[in-house]
């Protein structure tokens, strides 16, 4: 008995919650039936939002600690870092289910599964975010992933999400084969995989006499740069992004990548901080190729969830400058995050409002004219793509401009030149759709689906990146306090 | 590298031997076959059929399940062995795994992938 309690359960609290959660939806959705399922949906609002209060009191509880509290033998850690991480994922949780329901019942896919995915998938980022330990990150990273491979494809029988799901499972499997091979390389060169170790390790202090080393934390870099869609290993990314429903898009963009962005500041900075010369000029150099690939390719596309997609690329390069800067760079990341997730659920929102009877107006010609006839949807996509592209005052403006300048202050002014000519290039291509949207006559009057969840979430989006973009230190001086 | 050289010389050694065994058995062993003695070995019955036929795909969910139930349950077995030393930790954390093991048998058996028909 004092074996099991002595494993301080409290560090895996969230998640557990989560996962006892999920395991409810999945057992009484078996006794429902298809028009009582849309109850699940508020349940799991009640898991999120249950996973999230315990998150705030252990943030409120752990703040003034010296030393932070481990569990499990030192593989997890429970630091303000890793909570405030996970405040994050169980936000954008809670919105991306706001955005499910209706979406589902009329598609006719209104199952419980959808939402215990969901639920599981959080609790796999919530483990990421304390993991301290390189079989932790791996097991993260699986529980985060495997649910998403079945989401992908949750509008089964349409063929793109059939599609969506086989590549992402196919390409996500081999990037975990990346990321196991370099977990064993390390193992190797060092003989454990406690990130503590790691970082005291000879290997780590002179990484370049040491070739198992060297190889692993390249291997590992693969490994999570596919989760985080870092150049080169990003082609899934716009093709899982089209063809997954839009709420799994949704929940994918601003999740998948805030968990990617913990377990590599996990990896990098409590793993392998002294070995810091050898990955610095290197996920430098990919940053930069990152952010150009994927506003590059964004400027192709005709298709609004597949250039969000591109986008979502370009904000991974944006990100790795936080990543690369430490320190303040940690806070700038958290709160580009913050922005960035809320101005993504709310842009995708509104795509998913604009319904065009079976399939949703995907082409970004179905935006022409959206201003005359829906004014307020219009508005709406305006803010949030404005915010995306860093226009001044809103939220996107200023998580830019943390980032810029916490890379700045740690020496990387080439990488911050890169992003900030990115920017300006993709402008252009978030302008094209408000441009569509107010100053083109429409073809036809576009389709258009009410709900009163997506409105919810919609509001708190715009509510979100209207305020932080108008009083932007509170929410810093809220982290850094 | 030391370590490693004595496991590459009995590779080689072992490779080696079972390559002579081989070539002196067919070099000097007598060779007298029969249509029997060239039949595929299907342990001792006479095969039917042939190899690539089709299959329901029911088998396929089946043997998921098999596969996932059966490795989930032979974790049980190391648990008796030590089921001793650990005490009321391991009782306790056996049963929660029991417990979500249950939980998806009840799905798997509620959703209708047990039943044959």
């Amino acid at each position: 008995m004092e074996r099991f309690l002595a494993q301080n359960w409290t560090v895996i609290q969230p998640a557990l919650f989560l996962v006892f959660t999920g395991l409810i939806v999945l057992l009484v959705d078996l006794w429902l039936k298809e028009e009582e399922r849309e109850w699940l949906a508020y349940f799991s609002l009640v898991g999120f939002g249950g996973a999230g209060v315990i998150v705030v009191r252990q943030w409120l509880a752990v703040r003034g600690l010296e030393t932070p509290i481990t569990g499990f033998g030192g593989m997890m850690v429970l630091d303000t870092l890793g909570l405030l991480f996970q405040m994050l994922f169980f936000l954008v949780g809670f919105l991306a289910v706001l955005l499910a329901p209706g979406y589902l019942t009329r598609r006719r896919l209104q199952r419980g599964e959808f939402y215990a995915l969901l639920l599981f998938s959080t609790a796999g980022m919530s483990l990421l975010a304390g993991a301290q330990d390189l079989i932790m990150l791996f097991l993260g990273i699986e529980v985060l992933s495997i649910p998403l491979y079945i989401l992908a494809g949750f509008a089964r029988p349409r063929l793109d999400s059939e599609e969506a799901s086989l590549k992402y499972f196919l390409l996500g499997a081999f990037a975990t084969g990346f990321l196991l091979y370099g977990t064993a390389l390390l193992y190797g060169a060092t003989g454990t995989t406690a990130f503590e170790a790691l970082r005291a390790s000879e290997a780590a202090a002179a990484p370049r006499e040491n070739v198992m080393f060297m190889a692993g934390i390249a291997l590992l870099l693969v490994g999570l740069g596919f989760k985080i869609s870092m150049a080169p290993f990003h082609q899934w990314t716009p093709d899982v992004y089209e063809g997954a429903p839009t709420p799994v898009t949704a929940f994918m963009v601003a999740a998948t990548k805030a968990g990617g962005m913990v377990a590599l500041i996990r990896l990098l900075y409590w793993g392998l901080g002294p070995a810091d010369d050898v990955w610095r000029p290197l996920l430098g150099v990919l940053a930069a190729v990152t952010m150009t690939w994927g506003n590059v390719g964004a400027l192709l596309q005709r298709n609004v969830k597949r250039m969000l997609a591109y986008s979502s690329i370009a904000h991974a390069g944006y990100l790795l400058i936080g990543v690369l800067s430490g320190g303040v760079g940690f806070v700038a990341v958290l709160v580009y995050l913050l922005i960035y997730a809320l101005t993504n659920l709310g842009a995708f929102g509104v795509i998913l409002l604009l319904e065009d009877g079976e399939r949703e107006a995907l082409d970004i010609e179905s935006y022409r004219g959206l201003a005359r006839f829906h004014p307020g949807a219009a508005l709406l996509m305006s803010v949030f793509l404005l915010s995306l592209a860093g226009f001044p005052p809103t939220a996107g403006f200023f998580g830019k401009f943390l980032l810029f300048t916490a890379g700045i202050s740690a020496g990387l002014t080439w990488l911050v030149v890169v992003a900030v000519l990115n920017s300006v290039l993709s402008v252009f291509y978030y302008a094209r759709v408000i441009v569509k949207m107010y100053m083109q006559e429409p073809v036809e009057t576009p389709a258009f689906s009410r709900s009163w969840l997506v409105a919810g979430a919609l509001a708190v989006a715009a509510v979100g990146v209207v305020l932080l973009g108008l009083y932007p230190t509170v929410v810093v001086r809220l982290i850094t306090a | 590298m030391v370590p490693y050289v004595a496991i590459a010389v009995l590779f080689v050694l072992s490779t080696g031997v079972a390559v002579m065994i081989m070539m002196v058995g067919s070099l000097f062993g007598p060779r007298r076959p029969t249509p029997r003695k060239l039949m595929p070995y299907e342990s001792g019955m006479v095969p039917v059929g042939r190899a690539m036929q089709r299959m329901p795909i029911r088998f396929y969910l089946i043997a998921t399940l098999f596969i996932i139930f059966d490795i989930e349950v032979i974790f049980l077995f190391p648990w008796a062995l030590v089921y001793r030393q650990l005490g009321v930790f391991g009782l306790l954390e056996m049963f929660t795994f029991l417990a979500l093991l249950v939980a998806g048998f009840v799905y798997v058996w509620r959703k209708g992938a047990l039943e044959w028909e």
